[in-house]
């Protein structure tokens, strides 16, 4: 299990069921290393203000994991955390390595929409 | 228009340098906010074992920077993360920096401390292929890349040490470095040129990178001839070194040549109240230890700044 805040999916089925329970859903896969700890912070960091996207992680070395690293939109990865975005249990997107908040956010609004309460300038 | 929240003293940056500057500001009970654009504890969390903090024998870089988080929250300081700074003015008095989300706070002292990060060679096709060929961290993608063949660009500590741990997994490490001498330490070089599975093509460099859905090859460009050689690869590595993240200071505070901030003995800048401590700094090393000292000396010099300008307004 990966040190973060975010809730944790330990198993297959129970990312099954994340992503058939709700619309829409982000998984970090991930290690505790370097390039992951970031996009967890952000996921963590941004998940009261996006009510509307269910975040999670799940370990990289977790054989279960294979239900993510054999996903045909991670082929050519090389770079974890893989983080799978999923609307209605299909994937619309999937990035390799770290991202910054700013990416993350972009393909949440653009994915999910923006969260009702985002302020703007 | 949103409302301007007060504090004595802000810091740019959470990383050791910043959160040190935390911790003993707050703990002389100066009003302390920390803005950190990424991750608290910047590079450290990038390192998987810290064993020169000196009274640990040794640590993994993210437990270091939580307990220095809890530490400077311990003492009433403010910590935000992923915020994303959209200007600053550190002229004035009172310094304001405002958030891309609106957010704007003021303070009399400002110590900058946003660090760095990894060098990019910033040639075509670089953001392409990173996380599909391309890696900043061995210790995180090495395994990608077992039995295939690599190469690691630099010719530093950090691009020896990190070609020596890839033969852990790729079957062969080309090492391509710009010069024809290595800036590393005698026993980094010594160990890479006597690995077995490692080579190298000296005075070059990438020129570009070439692929499909991942990296295929690269272009290797000989600095003394200009001549471009193809070059199959499965993946690169680069480790050349770091930048200061000092970009949106530009024209604010002195800079030197190469972005970093230029700083007195006390780690003032050229503006009055606006100090500087840490890898975004004109210095030789780079280490948590040289960051937490001069975050110390940062918020020693900010807090008698604040006690002189308190006593000359009263
Ligand atoms: C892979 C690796 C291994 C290392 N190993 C060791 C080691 O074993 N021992 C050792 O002593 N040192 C090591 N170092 C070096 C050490 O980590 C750095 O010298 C140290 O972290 C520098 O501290 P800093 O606080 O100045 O900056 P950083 O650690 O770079 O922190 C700066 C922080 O500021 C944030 N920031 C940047 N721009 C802005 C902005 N505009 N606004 C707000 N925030 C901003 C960044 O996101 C970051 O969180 C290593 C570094 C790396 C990358």
């Amino acid at each position: 299990m990966l040190y973060t805040n975010l809730k944790h999916i330990e198993t297959a089925a129970q990312l099954e069921k994340a992503i058939s329970d709700n619309e829409n859903v982000m998984v970090v896969c991930g290690r505790m290393g370097p390039m992951c700890i970031p996009v967890y912070g952000i996921a963590e960091d941004i998940e009261d203000e996006y009510k509307h996207v269910q975040f999670f992680d799940m370990e990289f070395d977790n054989p279960e994991a294979v239900v993510i690293r054999r996903l045909p939109e991670v082929r050519g990865f090389m770079g974890i955390p893989f983080t799978i975005y999923y609307k209605n249990g299909k994937v619309v997107k999937a990035t390799s390595s770290i991202q910054t908040k700013e990416q993350v956010t972009t393909i949440l609004n653009k994915e999910f929409g923006a969260p009702a309460n985002k302020k703007t300038l | 228009m949103n409302e301007v929240q007060q504090y004595d003293a802000i810091v740019v940056g959470g990383g050791p340098a910043g959160l040190t500057a935390g911790i003993y500001l707050s703990r002389a009970r100066v009003k302390t906010l920390i803005l950190n654009e990424g991750t608290l504890g910047g590079q450290m969390i990038l390192t998987h074992e810290i064993a020169n903090y000196p009274g640990v024998e040794s640590i993994n870089g993210f437990q270091l920077a939580n307990i220095m988080k809890k530490q400077a929250k311990s003492f009433g300081c403010d910590l935000l993360a992923n915020i994303n700074i959209a200007s600053m003015s550190l002229g004035d008095d009172i310094k304001t920096i405002t958030l891309s989300d609106g957010k704007s706070f003021s303070a009399p002292a400002v110590i900058l401390s946003p660090g760095g990060r990894p060098r990019t060679l910033g040639v075509p096709g670089e953001g392409k292929f990173k996380g599909r060929g391309i890696s900043y961290c061995a210790t995180c993608d090495g395994d990608f890349f077992t039995d295939k063949e690599i190469v690691v660009v630099g010719g530093g500590n950090s691009a020896l040490e990190e070609a020596v741990s890839l033969t852990k997994y790729a079957s062969k490490v080309t090492i391509v470095h710009q010069f024809d001498h290595f800036q590393a330490f005698e026993h980094a070089i010594e160990e890479a040129k006597k690995h077995p599975k490692i080579s190298f093509i000296m005075e070059s460099t990438i020129s570009a990178f070439h692929g499909e859905n991942g990296l295929e090859s690269v272009d290797i460009l000989n600095l003394k001839t200009n001549a471009v050689t193809p070059f199959k690869t499965d993946g690169v590595f680069i480790f050349i070194g770091y930048v200061a993240n000092t970009e949106n200071l530009k024209g604010m505070v002195a800079l030197n040549d190469w972005g970093e901030i230029v700083v007195n003995s006390d780690l003032e800048t050229n503006l009055p109240g606006v100090f500087a401590a840490g890898d975004c700094i004109a210095k030789r090393y780079r280490q948590v230890t040289t960051a937490v000292g001069e975050g110390t000396v940062a918020a020693l010099a900010a807090s008698n700044y604040l006690h002189r300008r308190k006593q000359s307004h009263s």
